[in-house]
């Protein structure tokens, strides 16, 4: 049989060889999170006196009594002494000074158990498992901040928390979803499938993948920690002047996001080089799964906007500390250039937390329908539209602040534009549901919720993309309501949908069905009483962000709140179901539960280290279902030689990749 | 749209079963008109932002053609889906694949170019509604270029600082009140700036909105039409106390604002408060008072810092 | 790791996050700011509050923010807070004593004084307690910009009160500014207004406008938007 390949383009580790037996060290004694910690400490004290030593006679510290430079400082080192307590930096030595750099395959083996997850492991399914977990804690700990904000909203008059609180929650629970959900699908499916779904044993990458995910916990504890020091009252957003004149708590923002911008931009860059180059033989561009796809485009935008915002960030943390004036207007900077800056990422920032939601769906919808996934080549063309388009719409945001008046009709074209790639993705499902044989297992369920919340989502963004009504909808409850539907509505479904459905893969235990359709039911209807109204809200008048308002919108808001409570336990339900399953019962689950022609699903549930024994050829693509006699997806067992051979010919063979 | 099967694929022979496409339209059709009906004659006339104001009727209007354009839409995807879970769902003992439909050139190519048209035809209304009410309300930036024809348009300026609206009249002596009265029929440029942060000046019931940046003039156009109050609200986070950021104002008739204004003028020009404050300007720079002179600078609190934003051994004007 | 030892790490682990997550909320939810209630000393429609404000504070960890005291009405001691309660439909005769040096304003038209009763503020200067510099004099409006004489100012904008502090005599100011906080002497201002509490309960903020967070751009950061130094509540109850 010919095989098509792909020319080998992996890259060797300089100075790779036997490593040689591990030396039998006590756990504590190896770098792990606790040796992190300990070096957070170290460089946090470090750091700080090395701002005390730069900035001492500023004549504003003395006038205001704080000064940030001893904080950036301290939060950089800490993050620069956690890195290093966890190891990252190790290998890294050994290649400076010539010594032999263990390969990730060799890691995984060597240590095994529960440890393993607390470890600067290069398996890449060690780290989807800790980005599972730890983007589980994240979700809960931010919306723990919402349970808050809306407890403070049950009255307009009556105040529990003080303004500046109330202030410092809203910002809390918008900045840690907004930065830390970037990474909620691609770091656990993404980093822990991709590989499995396009036949490789490893990522590109593998050490690179893992300081993504470890910048993550420092980066939630250094948001986490402005609330020890008075907080920040600018949301998510950050807009200048305001987050330069405002106290030491903005340091935490502009630090964690500006670490969280460094993950993504990583985490993207491994994914890209990985399905580029690391595809089995067979595994053509046309042949991709489409949560592959999904994977690809959203790296992209994670690449190359997270830049943006990186140095958006870093110009404000000079405006605080060494006192430049970029974003002063009286000083000859212009706060224009904040707002610019942060939305060229900022909208960028919402296609990623939507396409992997589409790749998603798009690939759980062929398996219970038994269907292929309908327009394959519409739905590609449809998360790389919506992937380019989404950089030449961020003036939507800015539609009333003051821009040129002219340039407002062509980002209303280009925003309104961008919903025909997306209704592509729509296109696809309707085509794979027509005539299918739909079973509504527990996936399914949340598949479907997130093409009904989108759609409702979607649509409210068309109503803020035109500009006249814009005008009333900026700024107020609608446009929270809009973003809550595409963002929570969809990658937020979708990544619970993709738990139940590849938890069975990732670690072989089954969650309990039971609880899976109680989770599903409690939280789509709460979710959509929740936010529902605030459509209304919004157009009624009340702006964001704030902690009074009409009294006319009393009862609205009641009933918000008292939805938002219950849709909080049903999240509650989804994290008693994940620790009772996977702690308490663990029921084994191995194969293929779901009959699922992925070729993650064709190894064993979890899969071997390594991934495949052998390399696979791939022979068909993961959507033949009901084709008569359609080739299996892969042959995980070539003939001895054939692959050798093909690859040995390469040479004069024509390289070009087929689509 | 309404294709009644796909293609046949190799083996799976086409039973001539109930049109579902048709059957979906059909559904579709008759709820879409039920729902543009109700849009249209029940909720329109009482869609925000109301009509208390040239621009807010025309926001008023286009939230409702977008409505009735976005209804229809939304409930084909909701029958189609509603559909295909009645009659398509997996019966029991039935573990066959569904028919391999692996695409359709021509349902692909309609939707694509259905989508296209809808969305270029929202694209020219939404334009056409921007311009023709001389911007609808939102802040056109210092360089506004739908504005109103006629010369007996207000100058208002809206000065948001940290917590608090003011106003101010060029027209009558560029006096200064806390109260934002404005004449009927009348059409005013609000002149939307700020003293510190961005701030964001929200009338309601007028329809206008637009941001207050420091040393920038924002300008937005609106026209009133009926009296009444209206609701000011600061709807750009501009710290601590910007929840309670809100004001009301109210259309009055001419000769009652002409009354007021006049009034208003002749007791601050009395009392002094004309003449202490700065000449009337598109925006303001607070390190600049005129009274004071180039001193200012070095006045403690103007910017910060004691008057200064850098220590005393820099330079203090970057 | 055995069924056991599962279950009580995981009740160990879940014991911690919600000690966390308590003790988050009850330092935060439980204010420590003191609210001062004078509503149980009006009488007759009428009470009388007095507060001062002052060039620092050497109460907090923030010594170098200017800060306002609220002087509790039975002890006659200056407390570090900007939260007191009056009785609703009461007519409130505010007394400020203004320690703290001027600063122009950053919009000239809060000179204007604005809703007092009898539409304007009366304004005694002091050379220390107990030694006044003059009579007391009625202004209507205290040009900030003209000459050096407001260092705050006391505003309940949702209830268009608006009322600038005069500062004290400068000369004295520069040369014996009262240091050490709460003040008990030094050069400072006397100023009294009176306003009516509005029928209706509920809890009106009120600011300062003048740019006196030193160190913050625009000067507006820091004290001013920290409760307990220059901005506070009032709460008016039945």
């Amino acid at each position: 049989m010919s095989v098509e390949i792909e020319p080998e383009k992996a890259q060797e580790p300089a100075g790779s060889g036997p490593v040689g037996p591990r030396l039998a060290r006590p756990w504590w004694m190896r770098p792990a999170m606790h040796t992190g910690i300990i070096g957070a400490i170290i460089g946090y004290f470090l750091g700080h006196w090395l701002g005390n030593f730069l900035s001492w006679d500023y004549a504003r510290n003395s006038l205001s009594d704080m000064n940030d430079f001893p904080l950036v400082l301290g939060y950089v080192i800490a993050v620069v002494g956690w890195l290093a307590g966890l190891g990252v930096f190790n290998d890294l030595g050994r290649q400076i000074v010539g010594k032999p750099v263990p390969v990730a395959e060799e890691e995984e083996e060597a240590f095994g158990g529960v440890a393993r997850y607390f470890r600067y492991s290069l398996d890449h399914k060690v780290v989807g498992i800790q980005y599972l977990v730890g983007m589980i804690i994240y979700f809960c700990t931010a919306g723990l901040f919402a349970m808050a904000i809306r407890t403070e909203l049950l009255s307009p008059t009556y105040h529990i928390m003080s303004a500046s609180t109330y202030l410092m929650v809203v910002s809390e629970h918008g900045t840690m979803m907004m930065m830390l959900m970037s990474s909620v699908v691609l770091g656990p499916f993404g980093n822990f499938l991709m590989p499995l779904m396009i036949g490789s044993k490893r990522m590109a990458f593998p050490r690179l993948e893992a300081l993504s995910f470890w910048l993550t916990p420092a980066a939630f504890i250094i948001l986490l920690s402005s609330v020890l020091i008075g907080g920040f009252p600018t949301g998510w957003t950050g807009y200048a002047p305001l987050s330069v004149q405002a106290t030491q708590g903005m340091d935490s923002y502009a630090v964690a996001f500006g670490l969280m911008g460094i993950s993504i931009c990583l985490a993207g860059f491994n994914i890209i080089v990985t399905v580029i180059n690391y595809r089995a033989p067979g595994m053509r561009w046309s042949r991709l799964p489409m949560f592959v796809w999904s994977m690809v485009t959203v790296s992209f935008l994670m690449v190359l906007a997270t830049p943006v915002l990186v140095g958006g960030l870093y110009l404000l943390i000079l405006d605080r500390t060494a006192q430049t004036a970029n974003y002063v207007n009286t000083l000859g900077g212009s706060s224009y250039l904040y707002e610019n800056l942060f939305w060229f990422f900022g909208h960028p920032e919402v296609y990623i937390l939507a396409l992997p939601g589409f790749g998603i769906v798009s690939e759980i919808i062929p398996v219970f329908c038994r269907k292929p996934l309908f327009g394959y080549r519409v739905a590609g063309a449809g998360m790389i539209g919506v992937a380019l388009l989404s950089f030449f719409v961020w003036q939507h945001h800015l539609f009333v602040s003051g821009i040129n008046p002219e340039m407002r009709p062509l980002f209303m074209l280009t925003t309104e534009l961008i919903s025909i790639p997306t209704g592509f993705i729509y296109l696809v499902a309707m085509g794979t549901f027509w005539k299918a044989k739909i079973r509504l297992t527990v996936p399914m369920c949340f598949a479907l919720a997130l093409y009904f919340n989108f759609l409702i989502g979607g649509i409210s963004g068309v109503f803020l993309s035109d500009v006249p009504a814009d005008t009333t909808e900026h700024g107020s409850f609608f446009v929270m309501a809009h973003f809550h539907y595409t963002i929570m509505g969809g990658i937020i479904f979708a990544f619970f949908g993709a738990c139940y459905y590849w938890l069975p893969k990732m670690i072989g235990i089954k969650l309990n069905q039971k609880l899976g359709y109680l989770h599903f039911w409690t939280m789509f209807i709460f979710f959509n009483s929740t936010f529902l109204p605030l459509f209304a809200v919004g157009m009624l008048g009340q702006p964001r962000r704030v902690f009074e308002y009409a009294r006319n919108l009393t009862g609205l808001n009641d009933w918000v709140s008292i939805s938002s409570f219950l849709l909080g336990a049903s999240i509650l339900i989804f994290v008693i179901n994940f620790i009772w399953s996977t702690v308490i019962v663990r029921e084994r689950e191995v194969g293929n539960p779901w009959n699922s022609r992925g070729l993650e699903w064709q190894v064993s549930s979890p899969p071997p280290p390594g991934n495949f024994e052998h390399v696979p050829v791939v022979l068909s693509g993961p959507y033949d279902y009901g084709v008569k006699d359609a080739p299996p997806v892969a042959d995980l067992t070539p003939p001895v030689g054939v692959v050798s051979a093909a690859y040995a010919s390469a040479g004069t063979a024509s390289t070009g990749v087929e689509a | 749209m309404a294709e009644s099967q796909a293609p046949a694929a190799p083996g799976a022979p086409e039973q001539a079963g109930p049109n579902h496409g048709m059957r979906i339209f059909l559904i579709w059709i008759v709820l879409a008109l039920v729902a543009d009906l109700l849009i249209w004659f029940l909720w329109y006339p009482h869609l925000p932002p109301g009509r208390m104001s040239e621009s807010a009727q025309h926001q008023q209007f286009d939230i409702a053609v977008l409505g009735l354009a976005a209804a229809p839409v939304m409930l084909f995807v909701w029958t189609y889906f509603g559909y295909t879970l009645v009659n398509w769902r997996h019966r029991d003992g039935d573990d066959d694949d569904g028919p391999p439909l692996f695409g359709h050139t021509g349902i692909q190519a309609s939707w694509i170019a259905g989508t296209a048209v809808i969305v270029l035809a929202a694209f020219v209304f939404g334009t056409v509604e921007l311009i023709v009410p001389d911007g609808a309300g939102a802040g056109e930036g210092p360089n506004p270029v739908w504005k109103p024809s006629g010369s007996n348009v207000l100058q208002v300026q809206v000065i948001g600082q940290q917590w608090q609206f003011t106003y101010r009249y060029p027209q009558f002596g560029g006096m200064e009140s806390t109260q934002l009265l404005l004449p009927l029929n009348r059409p005013v440029a609000f002149h939307v700036t700020s003293l510190d942060v961005i701030h964001s000046f929200w009338a309601y019931q007028l329809g206008v909105k637009a941001d207050a940046n420091p040393g920038v003039d924002n300008v937005a156009y609106t026209t009133t039409q009926q009296l009444g109050g209206f609701t000011v609200r600061c709807s750009e986070l501009c710290g601590i106390w910007h929840g309670a950021m809100f004001d009301s104002g109210r259309v009055v008739t001419p000769a009652a604002f002409l009354a007021w204004a006049t009034r208003t003028q002749s007791v601050e020009r009395r009392q002094g408060v004309l003449a202490a404050l700065p000449p009337y300007a598109l925006a303001y720079d607070p390190t600049v008072i005129p009274q004071l002179g180039e001193q200012v600078v070095k006045v403690a609190g103007i910017t910060g810092a004691n008057g200064y934003y850098y220590p005393p051994s820099d330079p203090v004007q970057p | 790791m055995s069924l056991p030892a599962r279950i009580a790490t995981l009740l160990v682990a879940f014991a911690a996050v919600v000690a966390g997550a308590v003790f988050i909320v009850l330092h935060y939810l439980g204010s420590s700011l003191e609210v001062v209630n004078y509503s149980p000393e009006a009488s007759g429609g009428v009470v009388n509050v007095v507060m001062q404000e002052d060039p620092q504070n050497s109460v907090s960890s923030r010594p170098d923010w200017v800060s306002y005291f609220v002087q509790d009405p039975k002890t006659k001691a200056w407390v570090h807070t900007t939260l007191f309660q009056v009785p609703a439909n009461t007519r409130v005769n505010m007394t400020i004593l203004g320690y703290d040096g001027c600063t122009p304003l950053r919009n000239n038209f809060w000179s204007k004084v604005q809703g007092t009763i009898g539409g304007g503020m009366s304004v005694q200067q002091f050379k220390t307690v107990g030694k006044p510099l003059g009579p007391p004099r009625r202004y209507s409006v205290l040009n900030s910009w003209s000459s050096c004489s407001v260092g705050h100012t006391f505003a309940i904008p949702s209830l268009h009160v608006f009322v600038p502090m005069a500062s004290p005599n400068t000369a004295l100011f520069n040369s014996s500014a009262c240091g050490v906080s709460p003040c008990t002497s030094g050069p400072h201002s006397l100023i009294k207004f009176s306003f009516m509490t509005p029928k209706t309960t509920g809890t009106f903020r009120w600011q300062c406008f003048v740019p006196c967070g030193g160190g913050f751009l625009d000067g507006n950061g820091g004290p001013m938007q920290t409760l307990g130094f220059m901005m506070g509540n009032m709460e008016v109850s039945a």
